[in-house]
């Protein structure tokens, strides 16, 4: 597969590694000549010393012919118009971005990005796995950002506490799966009670994840702190 | 009217002073303070320092019941997010953004988006100069449908 890279910071270098190692074809553009430069001394000739923004230089990289373009430097506007660029004036069939303000992560969607890749709401959801919060964990993003995979841990004071699974009425489109007991997952069915302790797996529109935090974790008590 | 001006440089300087003349209620952002010198002393306007690609920052200032949005700052790359932003996030009617990259500024145009693009239009004015016919499209701003837009 032909991919192009854009930025050659750590994350356009090892990315770049990585795919040259897997046997893909690769071209990084990197604008920085002595970034570039030292680059190319390390993987080879796959580096162009040229700004990934200009539409003369990704078409000198090939994008017309490019699968993918990963867009992945340190400045969120130059990865969007990589990735819009790539999309509207090549026609590449995948753009990734990576976006480094959380909140630009549902804008570039919307403006036709294929992938976003938000380090920094990566390295939270590792954090909160690790510190006890009184709200849904966030596991993994689905279909375009609509779908979310998320825990909640159920206490004491848990709304959900002491239910069937069949008495909590949630919202449509959002299904409880798995209920990890003492270490051991099994499927939530119909009779399933929850209880203190229990992380319950769930799969929620993002649109309605307030609702289901409510039903299952109840309100933040004001006092909660890790 | 209501008018958003992102990046004081020259050309957002200037508009800002022309407008608020003409009484549009003008608010400028800059992420340098130091750009709001370029402002007429008189100027009537807000002058806001803060990033124009960042959503909060414009909803905080009331961006969404603007009427015009202009990203005029120096970088091609920045003017395209905060324009698509407005235009998008913000639904503000009337939206320009600045790319002076010739390349860029015709794929955004061609995605619908309204582009000045100053290399253009300086170019097609030194042309006309010299005697060149010129290219009657080099100052357009508004966006084309996008079934008139397929030329790339």
């Amino acid at each position: 597969m032909f991919i192009i890279v854009v930025g050659g910071g750590k994350v356009g270098y090892y990315l770049t590694r990585e795919l040259l190692t897997s046997g893909h074809e690769v071209v990084l553009l990197e604008k920085d000549p002595r970034r570039a430069a030292q680059i190319a001394d390390e993987i080879g000739s796959v580096v162009l010393n040229r700004d990934g923004c200009e539409g003369r230089h990704l078409a000198a990289a090939g994008a017309n012919r490019a699968a993918i373009v990963a867009a992945v430097t340190g400045d969120d506007e130059d990865n969007l118009v990589v990735c819009q660029m790539a999309k509207h004036h090549f026609d590449v069939p995948r753009t990734i971005a990576r976006v480094n303000s959380p909140k630009n992560e549902l804008l570039f969607r919307q403006l036709g990005v294929d992938e976003v890749i938000n380090p920094t709401r990566m390295a939270l959801g590792a954090i909160e796995q690790d510190i006890p919060v009184h709200d849904l964990l966030h596991l993994a993003q689905l279909s375009m950002g609509d779908m979310e995979l998320v825990e909640a841990q159920i206490d004491s004071d848990s709304p959900a506490a002491g239910k069937a699974a069949r008495d909590l009425a949630l919202p449509e489109g959002c299904l409880l799966f798995v209920v990890i007991r003492g270490g051991i997952a099994q499927a939530v069915r119909a009779d399933t009670t929850f209880q203190a302790g229990d992380k319950l797996v769930a799969l929620s529109r993002t649109d309605c994840q307030d609702e289901v935090r409510h039903m299952l974790i109840g309100e933040h008590p004001a006092t909660t702190t890790a | 009217m209501r008018t958003i001006i992102v990046g004081c440089g020259r050309v957002g300087a200037e508009l800002a002073g022309t407008l608020s003349r003409a009484g549009h209620e003008v608010t400028v952002i800059d992420i340098s303070s130091q750009a709001f010198n370029r402002l007429n002393g008189d100027f009537p306007g807000q002058a806001i320092r803060g990033d124009g690609t960042d959503e909060d920052v414009l909803r905080r200032l009331g961006a969404e019941n603007a009427d015009y949005f202009f990203a005029l700052t120096e970088g091609d790359n920045r003017n395209a997010l905060a324009a698509q932003l407005a235009r998008d996030t913000l639904r503000i009617p009337h939206v320009i953004a600045k790319i002076n990259d010739p390349v860029r500024a015709a794929a955004y145009r061609a995605m619908g988006l309204a582009v000045i693009c100053r290399t253009t239009v300086m170019v097609d004015m030194l042309a006309r100069f010299v005697g060149l016919p010129g290219d009657p499209r080099a100052g357009e701003l508004a966006a084309q449908l996008p079934s008139t837009a397929e030329a790339r």
